[in-house]
């Protein structure tokens, strides 16, 4: 089924780096939960300065996938490779001060606490409290609504209002890579465009973004490159514009007949 | 997902909202019969089980009102009236009009509270012609006696419909009086029964302060407010709320809207008078007032221990009296000569130090296997350890330490500093103690509250999974939880070794675990004023697991009355007795942006159109 696969670094389309090393790294990476084989040889490479999308239908294997990058899940074999270093056996926090982060699925604020704590807590790794404020400014600018809703509980929020919490408390970490999980899921037909226009803004700033969606049109319309899950394994490695002419997109991949 | 209000879609909270015009009363017979029948029917089964459970016949020693109520009477009273003022109660809904009370609240009110009033004309008839003493130990002639008023059981069975329903309806009564008398009628009624419930410690600070002709005037001899005392009282309060309308919450709101410095000044003020008071006060109260108030004091410190471990970090520690245990057990080995293992005693401020560090290492130990759990689970393993730690200091394997079920007696006062000697025999002195002790554990409540440690167990206690991805430790942020709980714990507990000189295994039940608990959840979770509050109320008012309360005669009833209060507080105050000023500043703050959303001062469309609104670069 699977495509030869092509050489990832060539297709690094507008990266300023182009650099040989991979910003985050899968090698044939295998993941259980329980007996539950949830990834299969997964190999997956994103480099600097890329918008790179993993496509796949529900229970595909796409979270867990962020999950193990984030080491929030430890693989059962392969390796998780930050920058050049195996980070197998460091933790969460460890591959989150090195400049990983990721905007869970639905967004999952800490719904009781206001949206200044939630800001903060993005920023829980960082010590720099001048950069901090700067950082926390560039966020009221790109969200002029957030500076708003401050001391507003986060769970009060509109939808609209929660994703630009979700992914302002993502860029409080000052990553240098943005794992996000279904960034369109849940959010109204109309935010969704928005939302896909927002994140290619994101990514346009400077931001490597690595995206998990079930939206493929939509995701593909806007990334440089993707992959395709099933079953915890990759059938699919390509450009997006390849991805998107592909005959068996439609066929591996359900999720799509939506539009 | 498309037009929501943009500010809010949560419950509004009622106040600043400018009142709908009221529709006209509903016809006095225009009643939901089920609804009625439903309320009446609880609150006669309430009736009931309150009589049955002997409440009433003890509790008629404490008189509440001389001659005319006892706190016997009271309780059955005081559910008929509830159940008809609910009863009136209208849920304000958009676009459903609100009706202006009538006599339809009366009628209502009347029969829900005549429904209530019939439980016990029901359970008088029962009485006399069956015979149940076997299950129900309190199925007694006195019971009978107590509801007939001594008369005939045909008097009983209609005096109470005829009660209930004058409760009911005055409850009812109490719908169509405007707000400003309704506030006077419910002051009148708590600063009389304030008076009633709070008789020692008053008689008791009277003494002290040689102002003993007011209480004697003030209270019967038997106890008991004298009722023309309650009467002029009840005018005294009553006025003062009419007068005084709403000052107090104005000056709350303005205390807490002041910023800055401003806020800080003012909050210092309070801090420092409310520290002058309880310093000044024991001077002038017995010893039963401060024994009362170092009991207090004691829970204060649990449940600031507690606090931290439930409140912020969200963990249902359900064995928290383990570390109430460790920290007094660890005090009496150190302290006591009649512990034969550790042959130098220390000085109690000495042995405290070593103390904590137990109390700490128990908390790592006992914390390390139990974090890795979440929720139920979780709860159910610091139960079971809970009690493995009380077994541990019962059994007979470690009696040559801890002196099995013997306990360890003996234990010498606290010195502090070779200054002052704290025992049990001078309570003052307990409730200093316990006041610095209190006043650390405030202070290192706030600042953990307020600092990244803090932020991030309310993180981990709002969403574990997230918090991790953020890159919190949660394993290490939730054994620190723990490990602070357990600290704040032990000093509580090696203050009670000084204080009461020895320690049993029987000292440190589940139940005491359940008491600190229901303290944290009665006063508000996570918020320090709200813990004090409860303990003040719970172990204060109605007593500790072991200590008694301001109402002794409620003791039998204590935890009756604290699953009462529990189930209440769930149902109509989730957020506690005094929910933080935080809390309530932000639901103010909604209220204010709906308005504004309202008068169309705010674009409406933001629902519909997504996280960029006008998005500049980054
Ligand atoms: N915590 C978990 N425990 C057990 N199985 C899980 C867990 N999370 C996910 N799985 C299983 O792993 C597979 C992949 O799940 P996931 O990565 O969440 O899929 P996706 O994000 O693509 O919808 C599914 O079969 C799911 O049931
Ligand atoms: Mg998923």
């Amino acid at each position: 089924m699977s495509p030869g696969h092509p050489d990832p670094a060539a297709d690094s389309g507008d990266g300023e780096t182009g650099a040989a090393t991979p910003l985050l790294e899968m090698r044939s990476v295998n993941a259980h939960y329980g007996a539950v084989h949830a990834l299969v040889d997964v190999d997956l490479a994103i480099y600097e300065g890329e918008l790179v999308c993993l496509l796949g239908g529900n229970a595909s294997g796409k979270s867990t996938t962020l999950k193990t990058l984030l080491g929030m899940l430890n693989p059962t074999s392969g390796e998780v490779v930050l920058d050049g270093e195996v980070v197998n056996d460091q933790p969460t926090s460890y591959r989150v001060a090195r400049g990983v982060t990721m905007v869970p699925e639905n967004r999952r604020l800490f719904k009781r606490l206001t949206v200044r704590e939630n800001l903060d807590l993005g920023a829980y790794l960082r010590s720099d409290s001048d950069q901090i404020a700067v950082d926390m400014e560039r966020i009221f600018e790109l969200f002029p609504r957030v500076k708003e809703r401050l001391t507003q509980k986060a769970g009060t929020l509109s939808g609209g209002e929660q994703q630009m919490v979700a992914i302002g408390r993502a860029l409080m970490a000052d990553p240098r890579v943005l794992l996000m999980d279904e960034p369109s899921m849940g959010l109204a037909p109309a935010l969704v465009q928005q939302n896909f226009e927002l994140i290619q803004q994101i990514h346009e700033a400077g931001l490597t973004v690595f995206m998990v969606e079930q939206n493929a049109n939509m995701a593909l319309s806007i990334a440089d490159r993707g992959w395709v899950l099933q079953t915890g394994r990759v059938v699919l490695d390509d450009t997006a514009e390849n991805l998107l002419a592909h005959p068996d997109l439609q066929a591996s991949y359900l999720g799509t007949a939506e539009q | 997902m498309t037009a929501t209000l943009p500010p809010t879609t949560g419950p509004q909270p009622g106040g600043t909202q400018p009142e709908a015009p009221l529709a006209a009363p509903r016809p006095a017979l225009a009643h939901d019969w089920r609804r009625i029948a439903r309320m009446g029917s609880i609150a006669a089964f309430g009736q009931v089980f309150i009589a049955l459970s002997n409440m009433p016949v003890r509790l008629d020693e404490r008189l509440i009102v001389k001659p005319v109520l006892s706190l016997g009477y009271l309780v059955l009273l005081i559910l008929p009236f509830a159940a008809g003022y609910r009863q009136g109660h209208q849920i304000k809904r958009e676009g459903v009009p609100t009706y202006a009370p009538g006599l339809n609240e009366v009628v209502g009110g009347l029969s829900c509270g005549a429904l209530a009033g019939g439980g016990l004309s029901l359970l008088a008839v029962l009485l006399t012609h069956f015979d149940l003493r076997e299950p129900l130990v309190n199925w007694s002639p006195i019971l009978l006696d107590l509801l007939a008023f001594g008369n005939a059981t045909w008097f009983a069975a209609v005096i109470w419909l005829v009660i209930g329903g004058g409760m009911g309806a005055a409850g009812g009564v109490l719908r169509l009086l405007g707000p400003r008398i309704r506030r006077a009628v419910v002051t009148m009624a708590l600063a009389v029964a304030g008076a009633a419930v709070l008789e020692s410690l008053v008689v008791d600070l009277a003494e002290g302060l040689g102002l003993e002709t007011l209480t004697d005037r003030l209270y019967a001899r038997r106890g008991g407010v004298n009722w023309s005392s309650a009467l002029g009282l009840a005018v005294v309060s009553g006025l003062l709320a009419v007068v005084g309308r709403g000052r107090f919450r104005q000056a709350r709101t303005r205390v807490t809207e002041l910023e800055g410095a401003k806020r800080t000044q003012a909050n210092v003020g309070l801090i420092l008078l409310t520290a002058a008071v309880l310093i000044v006060l024991p001077l002038f109260a017995g010893k039963l007032t401060n024994e009362l108030l170092a009991n207090v004091g004691l829970f204060v410190l649990l449940a600031l221990g507690l606090n931290v471990v439930v409140g912020l970090a969200g963990i249902l520690d359900l064995g928290y009296v383990a570390f109430f245990a460790v920290g007094s057990y660890s005090a009496a080995v150190l302290t006591a000569a009649t512990s034969p293992k550790i042959a130098p005693e220390m000085p109690w401020l000495a042995a405290l130090i070593v103390v904590v560090i137990i109390a700490g290492l128990v908390g790592l130990f006992i914390g390390a296997p139990v974090i890795r759990m979440r929720g139920d689970y979780l709860a159910i393993v610091t139960l079971g350890f809970g009690e493995i730690i009380r077994l541990l200091f019962l059994s007979d394997w470690l009696s040559g330490w801890f002196g099995g079920s013997q306990g360890i007696t003996n234990i010498p006062a606290a010195g502090i500093f070779g200054l002052t000697d704290v025992a049990g025999t001078d309570p003052r002195r307990v409730f200093y103690l316990v006041l610095a002790f209190c006043a650390l554990a405030i202070y290192v409540s706030w600042r953990l509250e307020h600092s990244r440690l803090g932020r991030a167990w309310m993180a981990v206690r709002e969403d574990e999974t997230v918090a991790e991805a953020m890159g919190i430790n949660t394993v290490n942020v939730k054994l620190l939880a723990f490990v602070v709980g357990a600290v704040l714990g032990s000093f509580s507990g090696a203050i009670f070794a000084a204080k009461v000189g020895s320690v049993f295994p029987t000292s440190f039940l589940i139940l005491v675990s359940i008491v600190i608990l229901v303290v944290v959840i009665f006063g508000g979770m996570g918020n320090i004023i709200g813990v004090i509050a409860g303990s003040a109320v719970l172990i204060g008012v109605l007593g500790g697991p072991k200590q008694p309360g301001l109402l002794v005669e409620f003791s039998e009833f204590k935890l009756l009355i604290y699953g009462a209060l529990l189930i209440w507080m769930m149902l109509a105050r989730p957020e506690g007795l005094i929910p933080s000023v935080r809390r309530t500043r932000e639901l103010r703050q909604q209220e204010m942006a709906q308005d504004a959303w309202l008068r169309g001062e705010v674009d409406d469309d933001d629902g519909g159109n997504g996280p960029a609104g006008s998005p500049s670069a980054v």
